[in-house]
């Protein structure tokens, strides 16, 4: 770290532009990183290798189901070192790619995208600080991510049970997890959400503090964008949510190695009381990936749409509603568990009260672009993208909520695919319209727009292949995580492996445009998307300085939520 | 008990549907407005029944013949609807068995469906019309509107009522799934193990069948699909009141029968239980609901749902298998009736009362107590 202390070298100095560019070397910049923009860069790119491998395990759970029978999963455990020929070890092995798929979207690509990647990038940015509060927790929490992550590959290669590997959902659910699953695989598997989780926890207080103490002079939070609204409240959520899965999984860790009874019932505990846990931290979660992309997709709509976002404050506060109300409907992932009738009316009348302020979101988005001058630039694309797609996860939600319904749709893949709706389909469109939007701002290089287009189109086309067939499954009882099937539901699967096919051409066109911008990209100015673009990363440069704001920005009279850098009006 | 009962929010519940549903949602959204004609609208059309199991008198001529005959594959009613014979069946829920499975299936294709669908393409003629009317071309300059408070009130407010219109069956729905079995329901207990199930008959004599599922081969020798077909299927008597328990025997498992609207989680520890009352002959699969392991997609149901005097036949030809009357003959000549009876004394009937079950067979009693869980 002395190395990165004389760099900067700040005693001595005047506050020059080209001081405030230079960089420390490749290892103390890119592995003792403490600058804000390196910390989101580098969650951004572990969040693309993360979802690589995990949309690959998806990609083999999409050839195993593509017809009837087991065809691959003799194949991937023999690639493992396990016996491919065991029956057992086939299953195990489909559980656990379908465990690792979970996990990665949702831990290792989902949230440290949004909220590490993007969030660590533009909410100091927006804000008009300097850097984070805590630069130093800010390398930590992201360092933690990646040893959870490796904690989660190691636990593939080691014995879990019936096989390798840990093959118990995302959800965990004792007793699977505890006396079902022998051996150390669920160990490291929940060792790894201990590290995420934690690092999660960091994070999350670093956002708080930022966003409360460091926004620039006449900056009130009414004056702040959307999307650290929607940071802020994701941050609480995290802080809230967390601790109770930690504590749940700590639990667990108990029950399998120390002797504790916690979800037993031979020694007095109860396998749903982790339920109740574990759902408590998980439908927050939910929010937590989707809030950020929900800011966004506000700043989005906005710029392209050359207007104000419509209805600023109920934007704002439609979020802390879905977030408040998110804390109390966990148990609508339970319907099925033995729920007396008095708590299943609660949680299905509460459940449907979160379409409320969904469909405000969703109606101001379009009243945003209403009455817009509206240009349809790549982010623009994938933001109406995401509203319709949302729109249409939200929906079957909606049906989902009804308790005596879900008695039928339980744990089919109706609820896969209303979830993929709203992540793969809602988060992950959201992630790819921010990284359309801020790709230039962030690395000083032009992307193809034609590339960025043709990359919407073909993943619509695909995902809405994959998942639209899902509901038909679902509807006539296709249950999940089940690595065969009768032969009646192969129409509808054989068609969604063929949507992911057209899906993963679309990811190829990703990582094309990512080439072509390195090799071909024109350097962008700092205000590239014009008059619309108005929040204080557009006054920067693209890529911003090493370091931003040595001279604080301040916050006009005249500046609303939606234009923090236009110059005063002459007549005003 | 009475007591409880009354304060039971469930019982409560189910005398105060609309009013309960409306609050709710009222109270939870802020937002008062006017519902009582919405409330009506949406009562009047809750009370309409589904389809009433036929009172089934079936008096079969071999029912007591030695042996018995499972059904075979013709009787087959409750089973995923292949693509390939009915494009549109197969995008759809299976036909329902059950009243509260035809309430549900209503409830689904005649409230939820339009609305969720309107919605969908509302928001996309909106997304569209915004494309055609409001781009750069044909709108050279952005307005800055940016607030419109009856606008706001408006997509507040309706979204409110829509919920308010779904709020009232889904209550109405979960009250007719709580219905306390009757006390003289046939128990069947339903055992989840790794990975297998298990069929106790409580209350005939106690016996298990264990159920593990056909080889590919065999299914299909059969004339089954296969993943769903079984060994030994689940016999119940149809048309009559079972009080279905679940129970996990080594870690959680469901049992799930989709063309009877029916799902319930075997978790050790707890017993759960729910009526389930079949209104036709026929064979039923389901497969195990909940994540159990390595053989989890392969431990099917099949339920073969026979007349009452069919049931008490098969019950006769398993080993340690006795009908009712045959356990309260045997009852009655041992010293002390009752007491050692498993059937929970609930209201004012006595159990002597049950000792001729058959002919109260379709409609479950409505007025049933507060549900166990």
């Amino acid at each position: 770290m002395a190395t990165t202390a004389e760099g900067f070298d700040a005693h001595h100095e005047d506050h020059a532009h080209d001081h405030a560019d230079h960089k420390p070397g490749f290892f103390a910049r890119w592995f003792m990183s403490t600058n804000h923009k390196d910390i989101g860069t580098l969650y951004l790119i572990f969040a693309i290798i993360a979802g690589v491998i995990g949309g690959a395990i998806s990609g083999a759970m999409r050839a195993e189901l593509a017809a009837p029978g087991l065809q691959y999963l003799g194949t991937f455990v023999d690639l493992l070192g396990g016996d491919g020929s065991s029956f057992d070890q086939q299953g195990h092995m489909w559980n656990v790619l379908i465990t690792a798929h979970g996990l990665i979207m949702v831990f290792f690509m989902v949230m440290p995208a949004m909220i590490g990647g993007f969030g660590n990038w533009f909410v100091p940015l927006m804000i008009g600080a300097p850097d984070m509060a805590f630069p130093r927790m800010n390398n930590i929490s992201f360092w933690l991510t990646v040893a959870g992550f490796l904690s989660l590959l190691f636990s593939m290669f080691v014995p879990g049970g019936t096989g390798m590997g840990a093959g118990v959902g995302w959800t965990v659910y004792a007793p699977l997890s505890t006396s079902g699953s022998v051996g150390p695989a669920v160990d490291f598997a929940i060792f790894s959400l201990h590290l995420a989780g934690a690092g999660s926890i960091l994070g999350a207080t670093n956002f708080i503090t930022t966003i409360f103490n460091m926004r620039a002079p006449g900056m009130t939070l009414h004056k702040m964008p959307l999307f650290v609204w929607s940071v802020l409240v994701t941050a609480f959520l995290l802080l809230l949510a967390l601790p109770v899965l930690a504590a749940a999984i700590t639990m667990l860790l108990t029950d399998r190695n120390f002797g504790t009874t916690f979800f037993d019932p031979a020694g007095g505990g109860d396998p749903v009381l982790y339920q109740h846990l574990f759902w408590f931290f998980g439908h927050p979660e939910v929010y937590i990936m989707i809030l950020p992309g929900f800011g966004m997709i506000s700043q989005i709509v906005a710029t392209f749409s050359k207007k104000p976002v419509f209805g600023y404050l109920g934007m704002a506060y439609a979020m802390v509603a879905i977030g408040v109300v998110g804390f109390i409907v966990w148990a609508h992932h339970m319907y099925t568990v033995g729920l007396d009738v008095n708590t299943k009316m609660y949680f299905t009348a509460a459940t449907m009260v979160i379409a409320v302020p969904t469909g405000i979101k969703i109606f101001s988005w379009i009243a945003t672009m209403w009455g817009g001058s509206i240009e349809f630039k790549s982010p623009m694309v994938w933001a109406m993208g995401f509203i319709f797609l949302f729109t249409v996860g939200g929906v079957t939600g909606v049906v989902l909520a009804n308790g005596g319904i879900d008695d039928n749709l339980h744990d089919t893949y109706y609820v896969v695919a209303h979830f993929h709706y709203v992540l793969s389909l809602g988060a992950v469109t959201s992630m790819f319209a921010g990284w359309y939007y801020w790709f230039p701002k962030m690395f000083g290089r032009w992307h193809s727009e034609f590339l960025a287009h043709l990359h919407f189109w073909v993943f619509f086309v695909g995902v809405n292949v994959i998942f639209f067939p899902m509901h038909f499954l679902g509807l006539q009882g296709m249950a999940r995580r089940y690595p065969d099937y009768t032969a009646a539901f192969a129409y509808w699967n054989e068609i969604a492996t063929i949507g992911y096919m057209i899906m993963a051409v679309s990811i190829v066109i990703f990582f094309v445009n990512i080439l072509y911008a390195i090799f071909f990209g024109k350097k962008p100015e700092a205000n590239y998307w014009g008059e619309g673009a108005t929040t204080l990363e557009w006054s920067l440069s693209s890529p911003p300085p090493f370091h931003q704001f040595e001279t604080l920005p301040v916050i006009e009279e005249h500046h609303s939520a939606d234009d923090h850098i236009s110059p005063k009006p002459a007549n005003a | 008990m009475e007591s409880f009962e009354t304060m039971n929010f469930g019982a409560f519940a189910r005398k105060k549907l609309n009013f309960l549903a409306l609050l709710a949602l009222a109270v939870m959204s802020f937002t008062a407005v006017p519902q009582a004609a919405m409330a009506q609208d949406s009562e009047d059309v809750s009370l309409v029944e589904g389809a009433v199991a036929e009172p089934l008198e079936t008096t079969v001529t071999e029912a007591e013949a030695p042996g018995f005959e499972y059904y075979g594959p013709e009787m087959i009613k409750g089973q995923p609807v292949s693509s390939d014979e009915d494009l549109l069946g197969s995008m759809t829920f299976q036909p329902q068995y059950t009243d509260n499975g035809d309430y549900a299936l209503w409830m689904h294709d005649a409230i939820l469906m339009p609305i969720i669908t309107v919605i969908s393409l509302f928001v996309l003629g909106l997304l569209l019309w915004v494309v055609v009317r409001y781009n750069k071309r044909s709108n050279q300059v952005a307005s800055r509107t940016s607030h419109n408070t009856l606008i706001e009130v408006i997509w507040t407010v309706i979204p409110v009522l829509i919920l308010v219109v779904i709020a009232v069956p889904s209550i109405t729905l979960l009250a007719r799934q709580y219905q306390s079995p009757p006390e003289d329901a046939i128990t069947i207990k339903a055992n989840g193990y790794q990975w297998y199930w298990g069929y106790e008959y409580v209350d005939n004599g106690g016996f298990e069948v264990v159920s593990n599922m056909l080889s590919e081969e065999e299914a299909l020798d059969a004339g089954e699909p296969h993943q769903l077909a079984v060994d030994n299927r689940m016999v119940v008597p149809v048309g009559v009141p079972i009080r279905l328990q679940t129970f996990g025997a080594d870690v959680i498992h469901s049992f799930g029968i989709p063309s009877l609207w029916f799902k319930l989680d075997a978790v050790p520890g707890r017993i759960n239980e729910k009526m389930l009352t079949i209104t036709e002959p026929g064979i039923y699969y389901g497969q195990c609901m909940e994540l159990c392991g390595a053989r989890h997609g392969y431990m099917p149901i099949a339920i073969e749902a026979r007349p009452l005097d069919e049931f008490n036949a098969w019950v006769q030809s398993q080993p340690g298998g006795m009908t009712r009357a045959q356990i309260e003959a045997q009852e009655a000549g041992a010293a002390a009736p009752a007491g050692e009876d498993t059937v929970e004394v609930e209201g004012g009937r006595s159990p002597a009362s049950s000792a001729e079950d058959a002919p109260l067979a379709g409609e479950p009693p409505v007025d049933q107590a507060a549900p166990t869980t």
